[in-house]
């Protein structure tokens, strides 16, 4: 089959059996001006699960999850190399339109970063935009509540958004990103300006929602990564090998995260989690 | 053998310092609020002496009311005050949108660079250039078109007012971008990861947020405007006009043209004349700053609320 037909397909026909991988990296790169920050990485994002990346501070999680859904394409001097492919279809082609992936592969940030609108507007602006035709109170509603964060909010949806606590702004980012539909879910630390009791209730929700979503989570967190994800990526500098005396982001050890923290293979990925390193 | 201190607290005069760099600033505050009560005072003063037997309120009415004369009892500034409502109408339409678009293309679309530095650079040093010297420009490119006669739009409103677009554009260009800048990375993030276009993150994210500050430059730099007597006598805001514009192609003159114009006059009573303009001026202004905060204030509520 010519790559131009199997670049046309449509991306619903792609199989989707129990354990396929929705996100695959092929080789990839990402460079920051003429700094590396991720080398050569390859690794598959199993559907309907939950996928942690850890490692230590700089190691380019952050980069990685953003490369997902080409949010450094926004960042000036950021270029990436090899592929990376979303339901099959490599996400860096030409016809591929980054603002129509970004509504497929939506994103939740490490600050609660609820818009300056109302609770109702937080949810229904990201539809609004996207084009939704059905009704916007009906879709408000369930997006809250699959967030489960409904019942705090339906008495007060024209207030600020900004009035709720540090959980429910975050759950209300959820929320939003929950109302465009996507396929994926990146969540970036989603609970390191969190305290322990909202962490807990955002872990819940995790769990609950990998039935319909698939989770990308970027935690510093060790045991946040235990407990809620069924991959784990241990993430590593590189030594120093290319030169400059810059260092780079490389995975050491993707396993299932059961077996990643009992009996990690990796040498570097032991001496990190028993926190030897980082 | 004891080493030798190596801290020496000047306790006593870190403790004076603090009190008399508070008082400096003190001082300097009020030093503004001496100045604009000496300023009211005064004019206030010369338009009761210009209004012998009336109240300064009848006066301030009767310089409302009348054109230009050269009888000091009749003379008053409606062509003026019409005059610079008009330029007031003209400028808000040309210097807004060309500056804030200016200032968002440059903060939001233009990619950084050494091009976009040039540019940034070029406008700020505009919005230092003499306003005479915006004068001169008009006059060349907007009344006499280099030349070319069928280009050429005369000493009207319509050169005036462009004129005083272009001399505010930088200032409303740089507020803007200072405003845009305040607001929130993780606001446009927020909204680009749910799959918006960088134009839907300006429009309803960017804009809002940063409307507050472009507000407060944009009325700043109209009262510049407003205020602005060189550059209008150099596209020729006329010395003495006995009617109302009828359009933006009519000939016109501007309040604080004919205060020029009053306050050389030797005759002395003209003096309490171009106090009286100059009073009618500052509530011009006044009213505008006022309009200002009105819709800031709004704007600041809708956009928590």
């Amino acid at each position: 089959m010519p790559i131009s037909d199997i670049l046309a397909r449509p991306v619903e026909s792609a199989p989707t059996p129990a354990e396929s991988t929705v996100l695959t990296t092929n080789h990839l790169s990402v460079w920051y001006g003429a700094s590396p920050a991720l080398k050569d990485i390859t690794i598959d994002i199993p559907r309907n699960r939950i996928t942690a990346l850890i490692g230590p501070s700089g190691c380019g999680k952050s980069t990685l999850l953003r490369s997902f859904n080409r949010m450094n394409d926004l960042i000036p001097g950021a270029r990436m190399e090899g592929q990376i492919t979303f339901d099959g279809q490599d996400i860096a082609a030409p016809e591929v339109d980054p603002v129509a992936l970004r509504r497929r592969i939506g994103m939740v940030f490490q600050k609660p970063n609820p818009f300056p609108k109302s609770i109702y507007q937080n949810v229904a602006w990201g539809a609004r935009i996207n084009g939704y035709k059905g009704d916007m109170d009906d879709l408000v509603e369930r997006s809250l509540r699959r967030a489960a964060l409904w019942d705090e909010v339906k008495s007060k949806l024209n207030r600020s958004g900004l009035e709720l606590s540090g959980g429910q702004q975050q759950r209300l980012c959820i929320a939003r990103t929950l109302a465009v539909e996507p396929e994926v879910i990146l969540m970036d630390e989603p609970c390191s300006a969190l305290d322990p009791i909202s962490t807990a209730r955002v872990e819940d929700l995790m769990d609950d929602l990998k039935a319909d979503y698939s989770i990308v989570i970027v935690t510093h967190n060790m045991q946040q990564a235990r407990r809620v994800s069924d991959m784990t990526a241990c993430m590593m500098l590189d030594d120093l090998s290319n030169g400059n005396g810059h260092r780079t982001g490389i995975v050491a050890e993707f396993s299932p995260t059961d077996r990643l923290f009992t009996n990690p293979k990796d040498p570097r990925t032991e001496a990190y989690i028993t926190g030897r390193i980082g | 053998m004891t080493p030798p201190t190596v801290y020496e607290p000047e306790r006593w005069s870190r403790r004076a310092l603090g009190p008399i760099f508070g008082l400096a600033c003190l001082v300097a505050t009020s030093s503004g609020v001496v100045v604009l009560s000496i300023l009211l005072g005064a004019v206030v003063a010369a338009v009761v002496k210009g209004s012998p037997g009336g109240s300064a309120f009848a006066m301030l009415r009767h310089l409302m009311s009348s054109f230009q004369s050269v009888d000091p009892e009749l003379a008053g500034f409606k062509a003026g005050l019409a005059g610079s409502l008009w330029l007031l109408g003209l400028v808000t339409v040309f210097a807004i949108p060309v500056g804030v678009g200016a200032a968002v293309f440059l903060e939001e679309y233009a990619p950084p660079g050494r091009l976009r530095r040039i540019v940034q650079l070029n406008i700020a040093n505009l919005a230092g250039v003499p306003s005479i010297v915006y004068g001169i420009l008009g006059l060349a490119l907007f009344v006499r078109a280099f030349g070319m006669k069928r280009m050429a739009l005369g000493p009207t409103l319509w050169a005036g007012g462009l004129t005083l677009g272009l001399l505010i554009l930088p200032v409303i260009v740089i507020a803007t971008q200072e405003a845009l800048r305040t607001v929130p990375g993780s606001l446009r993030q927020a909204a680009m990861a749910l799959g918006a276009s960088r134009w839907q993150v300006v429009r309803d994210h960017v804009l809002p947020s940063a409307m507050p500050g472009i507000l407060t430059g944009v009325i700043l730099a109209l009262s510049r405007a407003i205020g602005e007597t060189a550059p209008l006598l150099m596209v020729g805001a006329a010395g003495a006009i006995l009617r109302l514009p009828r359009g933006p192609s009519s000939r016109y003159t501007a309040l604080p043209v004919e205060i020029y114009n009053y306050a050389k006059e030797p005759d002395p009573r003209f003096q309490g004349v171009a106090a009286g303009g100059i009073l009618l001026l500052l509530a011009l202004l006044l009213t505008m700053n006022a309009t200002a905060i009105v819709i800031r204030n709004r704007y600041a509520r809708s956009s928590r609320g």
